[in-house]
């Protein structure tokens, strides 16, 4: 069989925002850099990231600082967030903006000229620095520039099924070219994993066709330990209208300029369920009171709620959401700027992933690190508006810089034909023509239809189990699957390797549901709807033969000055 | 709904196949809001999924699914089934090479932007840099570019010369560097000399077709091509550039710009 074969130093798999940074760190330490990307190069998710990146510069609100950032990401996220990423994030979100800022990024401006920044729910100040509601596209277009201008190899369109290891040590990946088909090993020093999140296998999700959870899952095989697998975050404002674009994110921003929230009966209930903060209150506590309301009968007639912006103004919508007024004008035929949207909770983030070290990003795996949405730690049971974008930067940029270090000190090992052939076997299977083959499209739709079901925003132990029965009858049935075609940009075997992901991380998320009898942030059971103190831990997967096994891991303890700045945590 | 379909005709074309191509045809059932993406991807899911289509975020964010839909350029997620005929036909993107069926080969785009110089802000700047939004706005209108390269589908020019004229999603890229507050290079005069600028004849076919609605021609190219004018063919210029250029017996007479 001919295969590409090519070397590294540091190889990236995923070339989001965090990924890019990596790849652009990693170039800055001297290294030789591969960077692999799924879709096309600057379409990966982070394009779809609207409302801005929060640091505390201080521009609009001269009280924030790291401090209040640090304080609100650990207290929204529920006290299980790493006390030292969210230390290291809070702390050096400024400098990321302000370098994004060197690299070529126009924020929008206040009237003397600074950053811009807008409110979101779970600041205390308003924090957000952003560009309209096209944050992401910015960085995303500001850091492709940067990596097109140096000498790092970049392969889009290529998809990687697997770690390559020797020993215990990762030591690159093996994939393909969607466009030509052809099989290719990447053999590197250190491989950094930054593909992003999982929202794909729900249903109703903001999500982009690559969300599907790849280097979880391939971390996961090749042995990392995962944690909060549990914590899926629902934003409280997707689209539901029509059916065609359910589930499509409208930007927390709209809140964040002042819309306002109604349900059937016109009663703006967010004064019910959170009399402070109101609609912009965390992101759990929003999008659970909606799910509420809806459950109440109190849903508009498509099964969401109001969000309303309209009594703005024309300018002060265009000029701030412009993306909105062209969304919802171009896929639902409404004006918000004359009328109110209709919106419902949408799967969006996933706070669970690799279990990742807080200075290194260093995986539990051996030359293996992960970095942004992949990776777990900073979000804790919920996820801070902003926190996303100022994480790709900053721990894109760390596992760039130690992934390079451990390459530094190393040989560098060849995968092997034998590895490459085997690994094509398995693949190319999934082509072999069998007339009862099954699709990997019915099979997904099961998934989704058991994570959607069984999952949502309110769980219990009898709904998870009965998921989990789906989720291992899915997994019995994998053998069948294939699909017809050749292996040029063929969709449907892309499919298929989703489909193994996606069911290996569905039964990883309902374990570890199953496993958490309480309710904290994003993850809520009915069977036990109080948060208990006993379960200030992270729940922690790892493959054992096949088999997912659970753990607890207590959260850390920070030190005596930061813990004062957090407070104790409460118990009802 | 769904006692009303569609019949839609999609290009295939595959790797070794020889000849003009062909299109197949599918009926695929109406669902309210469906775009030309949603009636695709229902074909790939449920009636044949060797059928090759790029798609991504199905919001209009990305610019992965630009495609021809009854011949005209367009984003087909962004291109509701309702607003068309009961017949829709979609083809690739003529002016890239074919991959297969709906899929182009999109590199050649990022080899050009590579080439064309990157931003480089004034030295000795103190931190934070103080800009205003009247100046800022000029570029971040280019910058909302989601590179679909619908614009360069459009473009005779492009389908006429090929590489010769870099295009208008180069042209905005560049003119998004010129027109930063803080940057410090012109591209101007190398989008002209290297990149045929010169070859557009501001038709604006490539400002129609946005579905970011960006000023492509009015904002960009023309701005471009005044500004080039004003260095290459500036006469008083002109004179003393040869002038120079005599004296030091250069055949190219320009200002040096990057």
């Amino acid at each position: 069989m001919e295969y590409d074969s090519h070397e590294c130093d540091v190889l990236v798999i995923g070339a989001g925002g965090a990924g890019m940074r990596a790849a652009i760190a990693a170039l800055d330490k001297g290294c030789s850099v591969i960077m692999l990307s799924k879709s096309v190069l600057g379409k990966a998710h982070t394009v779809m990231a609207e409302g801005g990146i929060a640091a505390s510069v201080a521009n609009v609100d001269s009280g924030d600082d790291w401090k209040t950032h640090f304080r609100d990401t650990i207290v929204e996220g529920c006290y299980i967030g790493n006390w030292r990423m969210a230390e290291i994030l809070a702390k050096e979100a400024p400098g990321a903006v302000y370098e994004l800022e060197r690299f070529g990024a126009l924020f929008d401006r206040t009237t003397e000229g600074k950053i811009m920044q807008r409110a979101f729910g779970g600041h205390t100040f308003k924090r957000l620095c952003h560009v309209g509601d096209r944050t992401g596209l910015e960085i995303i277009r500001t850091l492709e520039d940067k990596i097109l201008h140096r000498n790092a190899k970049v392969f889009d369109e290529t998809v990687a099924t697997s770690l390559a290891k020797d020993g215990d040590r990762v030591v690159g990946a093996i994939g393909f070219h969607m466009r030509t088909g052809r099989f290719a090993a990447f053999s590197a020093k250190s491989t950094v994993i930054a593909t992003g999140g999982l929202g794909r296998i729900y249903k109703v999700t903001s999500n982009s066709w690559e969300g599907t959870g790849d280097g979880i899952a391939l971390a996961f095989k090749a042995g990392a330990e995962l944690s909060d697998m549990e914590m899926m975050q629902f934003h409280p404002t997707g689209m539901v209208w029509p059916p065609a674009v359910r589930g499509l994110l409208v930007t927390e921003g709209v809140r964040g300029e002042g819309g306002i929230l109604y349900n059937s009966k016109n009663e703006r209930f967010m004064l019910k369920y959170s009399p402070e903060k109101k609609e912009l209150d965390a992101r759990d506590i929003v999008a659970r009171s909606i799910y509420y309301e809806i459950q109440k009968g109190n849903g508009t007639e498509h099964g969401g709620v109001y969000l309303d912006i309209a009594y703005k103004g024309r300018e002060f919508i265009m000029k701030k959401l412009p993306g909105m007024y062209e969304q919802f004008k171009e896929f639902s035929g409404v004006d918000i700027t004359k009328d109110r949207m209709e919106v419902a909770p949408t799967t969006h983030y996933f706070m669970g992933g690799i279990r990742a070290d807080p200075e290194s990003c260093a995986t539990t795996v051996d030359g293996l690190y992960a970095a942004g949405e992949s990776a777990s730690g900073l979000h804790g049971a919920n996820r801070l508006g902003g926190n996303s974008l100022a994480d790709i930067l900053i721990f894109g940029r760390r596992a760039g810089e130690h992934a390079s270090e451990h390459a530094k000190g190393i040989a560098a090992h060849h995968i092997s034909r034998t590895d490459v052939e085997r690994e094509a076997g398995r693949i190319m299977r999934y082509l072999d023509g069998h007339p009862d083959a099954k699709s990997p499209y019915l099979l997904t739709d099961r998934l989704r239809e058991a994570m959607q079901r069984h999952m949502g925003i309110i769980r219990d132990g009898e709904g998870i189990r009965k998921g989990l029965g789906i989720i291992k009858g899915i997994k019995s049935e994998l053998i069948g699957v294939g699909v017809k075609g050749i292996m040029d940009f063929n969709q449907g075997l892309i499919e298929c390797i989703a489909l193994e992901h996606m069911t290996v991380l569905a039964e990883c998320m309902m374990a570890s549901a199953l496993e958490r009898e309480e309710s904290r942030g994003a993850h809520a059971r009915s069977d036990f709807p109080k948060k208990r103190q006993e379960w200030k831990v992270n729940i922690i997967c790892v493959n054992r033969g096949g088999k997912v096994s659970l753990s607890h891991s207590k959260v850390p303890e920070p030190p005596m000055e930061l813990a004062e700045i957090i407070g104790e945590e409460r118990y009802a | 709904m769904h006692d009303n379909a569609i019949k839609l005709r999609v290009f295939r074309k595959g790797p070794g196949d020889k000849g003009p191509g062909r299109y197949d045809e599918f009926k695929v059932p109406l669902e309210e809001g469906m775009s030309v993406l949603d009636a695709v991807n229902y074909a790939v899911e449920n009636l044949d999924s060797t059928i090759s289509v790029r798609w991504n975020c199905k919001a209009a964010h990305c610019g992965s699914c630009a495609a021809e839909v009854n011949n005209y350029p367009r984003l087909m997620c962004k291109t509701r089934i309702e607003d068309l005929g009961p017949v829709v036909t979609v083809h690739p993107m003529g002016a890239f090479p074919l991959v297969k069926d709906l899929v182009t080969d999109l590199s050649g785009n990022f080899e050009i932007d590579g080439k064309i110089k990157e931003f480089r802000p004034k030295e000795g700047l103190g931190e934070p840099w103080i800009m205003h939004d009247i100046d800022v706005g000029r570029a971040q209108e280019f910058r909302k570019c989601i590179e679909c390269f619908l614009c360069m589908d459009v473009c005779h020019v492009v389908r006429d010369h090929g590489t010769k004229y870099v295009g208008p999603r180069r042209v905005i890229k560049a003119a998004a560097l010129d027109m930063h507050p803080m940057d410090t290079i012109d591209r101007s005069v190398s989008l002209t000399k290297d990149g045929g600028l010169g070859l557009c004849n501001v038709t604006k076919c490539c400002q129609e077709v946005c579905p970011e609605h960006i000023s492509i021609t009015d904002n960009a190219i023309i701005p471009e091509k005044e500004r080039a004018a004003d260095k290459l063919y500036d006469p008083v210029l002109m004179l003393v550039d040869k002038l120079k250029a005599l004296g030091k017996g250069e055949e190219d007479g320009t200002k040096k710009n990057e």
